[in-house]
């Protein structure tokens, strides 16, 4: 996601598995958002947390938009954070399945395992990117003397107007006009 | 002998692997003196070309010295000749060759039933990218055979290095026939998407060419150092519009002639078409990741031309054919004829216009490959160019 670019300089890391976790995590927000948006009711049924398909539907719409987010921005640094605090928000709201007689309790325990382990990856993930450096550093290996121009790049500017472009390797005639510097050759077609 | 093998995806190993032998009456073996990875290699590498097999041998850009020659290609080779080795394999004699368009050979792919059934027709055998191209073992190794060794072939003189003529083989010709392809004029305005090996390439003949401007495109800030040393206007996307400072570069009429050197593997993120283009070959809905050519088809001036290096393997979506025919672009794509163009290039060197070892930025050891791979993949270290040396 950012090693190839001037913001991984910045954050100054040559590691990109941080930068894949991030994108992981990214997919993984869409994914499961999609989920709780398509089929909420079976979700709520299989928590005994009837009454709430509204709710996780809501969660699902935040999900997917933190994962557009995670994949679509620059930095994904505020975006992790973003899953950080939706996590917390699940957990929570999944503890509330725990209480009185649900019949489901052993299912919202595998789903507050779970999402307890998810966000142990969001909490090092946004952890691990925020504490990179904003400092932009120079490139890691110098090679503006590599010009492959032994004289200069200056001087091979057209060095090679001897070359001459091969017949099927030349603009289509009818367009050379538009391409070329002279005036066109031919009159203007009428519409 | 050792070599570096295929054994999967993000798998790649040093192997002892058979000999090489002389199996036809053309053929060469050559002890491989260098051989480089190339970014097409990296297609294969990330598991986007189809028809590999486990225990293929890789590598298409090396050379050597030839150590057996067959009596069929003793009129053209001897034993102890110094020889760069096209990574398109030539017969010489068909329609195409006789043409000049080598990289579509119709006698050098073994497997050309195969490739007739994907693309249509057959293409030219290439060394070491998969089966659709005749499986033939690839040039990491310390020896190759060379099928159709009296044309297959570049001798190049003792006085230059190996690191000066190596890249004849695919990267410098590649970069040149993307140029020449511009038919570029004195007031032309060239961007060039990727600057990599290939890129790096374009970019030099597009000067030697006598563009009045050229734009690389990249966001690697190594790439882009040695773009601008090469004599380019550099643009890094992750930083800013690449259409908005192409149409600012040309008064807003857009780059006469636009160069696509990434191919299938785009790695514009940030962009809604490129999310799109990660679900849909995720799902294998789509093969291919084609920003590069939607932007050079928004981008490009009406009645410009596309020049397309990149390698691309089989499905794109969503490109937007109808600004492509409106705007009434030249597409021109296509492996590369490699001998069509190495006589010209390898007297530019000898006369010292262009020096293709710039771009060299690792040289190790054959068993090193494998960890190259990854380093060259992730652009680690500054890398742009491995060689290795068996």
């Amino acid at each position: 996601m950012r090693y190839e670019t001037e913001k991984t300089r910045r954050r100054g890391h040559a590691d990109t598995a941080t930068d894949t976790l991030a994108r992981g995590l990214g997919w993984f927000s869409i994914a499961l958002g999609i989920a709780e948006v398509v089929a909420p009711r079976a979700l709520a049924r299989s928590l005994g947390m009837k009454g709430q398909e509204g709710l996780i539907a809501a969660y699902g719409m935040r999900e997917i938009a933190t994962g557009i987010g995670i994949l679509a921005s620059k930095d994904p640094t505020p975006w992790i954070w973003g899953r950080v605090a939706g996590d917390g928000l699940d957990l929570a709201t999944l503890a509330t399945g725990l209480e009185g007689k649900n019949p489901k309790k052993g299912n919202v325990g595998i789903a507050i395992a779970a999402v307890a382990g998810v966000t142990a990856l969001d909490v090092y993930c946004a952890q691990v990117l925020s504490g990179e450096s904003p400092t932009p550093l120079p490139p890691m290996q110098d090679y503006s003397d590599r010009s492959g121009f032994p004289q200069g790049a200056g001087q091979m500017r057209g060095a090679a107007s001897d070359f001459e472009v091969p017949q099927d390797f030349r603009i289509p005639e009818a367009l050379r006009p538009y391409t070329q510097p002279q005036a066109p050759q031919h009159p203007q077609p009428s519409m | 002998m050792k070599a570096l093998v295929w054994n999967g995806s993000k798998n790649v190993a040093v192997e002892t692997v058979p000999d090489p032998e002389i199996l036809n009456a053309r053929d060469a073996i050559i002890k491989i003196t260098s051989t480089a990875i190339c970014g097409s290699d990296l297609h294969i590498y990330d598991g986007y070309i189809p028809s590999m097999k486990k225990g293929d041998v890789l590598g298409h850009e090396f050379m050597g010295e030839v150590v057996e020659v067959g009596p069929g290609a003793r009129n053209a080779l001897k034993v102890g000749d110094r020889i760069v080795v096209p990574f398109t394999i030539i017969c010489g004699e068909c329609d195409q060759c006789k043409r000049g368009n080598f990289s579509v050979c119709e006698r050098t792919n073994r497997n050309g039933h195969i490739a007739a059934k994907a693309f249509g027709h057959t293409t030219a055998g290439l060394f070491g990218y998969t089966h659709l191209t005749g499986g033939y073992p690839g040039g990491q190794a310390e020896y190759v055979r060379v099928p159709f060794a009296d044309k297959t072939h570049i001798k190049v003189p003792s006085g230059l290095s190996d690191e000066q003529v190596l890249f004849l083989g695919d990267i410098f010709p590649t970069g040149w026939q993307a140029a020449v392809a511009c038919d570029i004029q004195p007031t032309d305005t060239v961007a060039i998407w990727g600057a990599g090996p290939v890129g790096q390439m374009a970019i030099r003949s597009a000067v030697l060419l006598g563009a009045k401007q050229v734009v690389a495109i990249d966001r690697v800030p190594e790439r882009l150092d040695m773009a601008r040393a090469g004599g380019a206007i550099t643009i890094n996307f992750d930083e800013e519009s690449v259409i908005e400072r192409l149409n600012e570069l040309t008064n807003g009429k857009g780059p006469e002639k636009c160069i696509d050197s990434v191919g299938m593997e785009a790695h514009a993120t940030a962009t809604i078409d490129s999310m799109y283009d990660r679900v849909k070959q995720a799902t294998m809905l789509e093969t291919d990741r084609p920003h590069v050519l939607r932007e050079m088809i928004y981008v490009c001036r009406p009645a410009g031309v596309l020049s397309i290096p990149g390698v691309y393997g089989g499905l794109l979506d969503k490109i937007p054919f109808g600004a492509l025919m409106n705007k009434g672009l030249t597409v021109r794509t296509g492996q590369t004829h490699v001998n069509r163009w190495t006589d010209d290039l390898l007297r530019r060197i000898e006369e010292g216009q262009i020096d293709p070892s710039f771009v060299i930025t690792h040289t190790v050891g054959l068993e090193e490959g494998p960890d190259m791979y990854k380093v060259f993949r992730d652009k680690q270290d500054g890398c742009i160019k491995v060689v290795l040396k068996p």
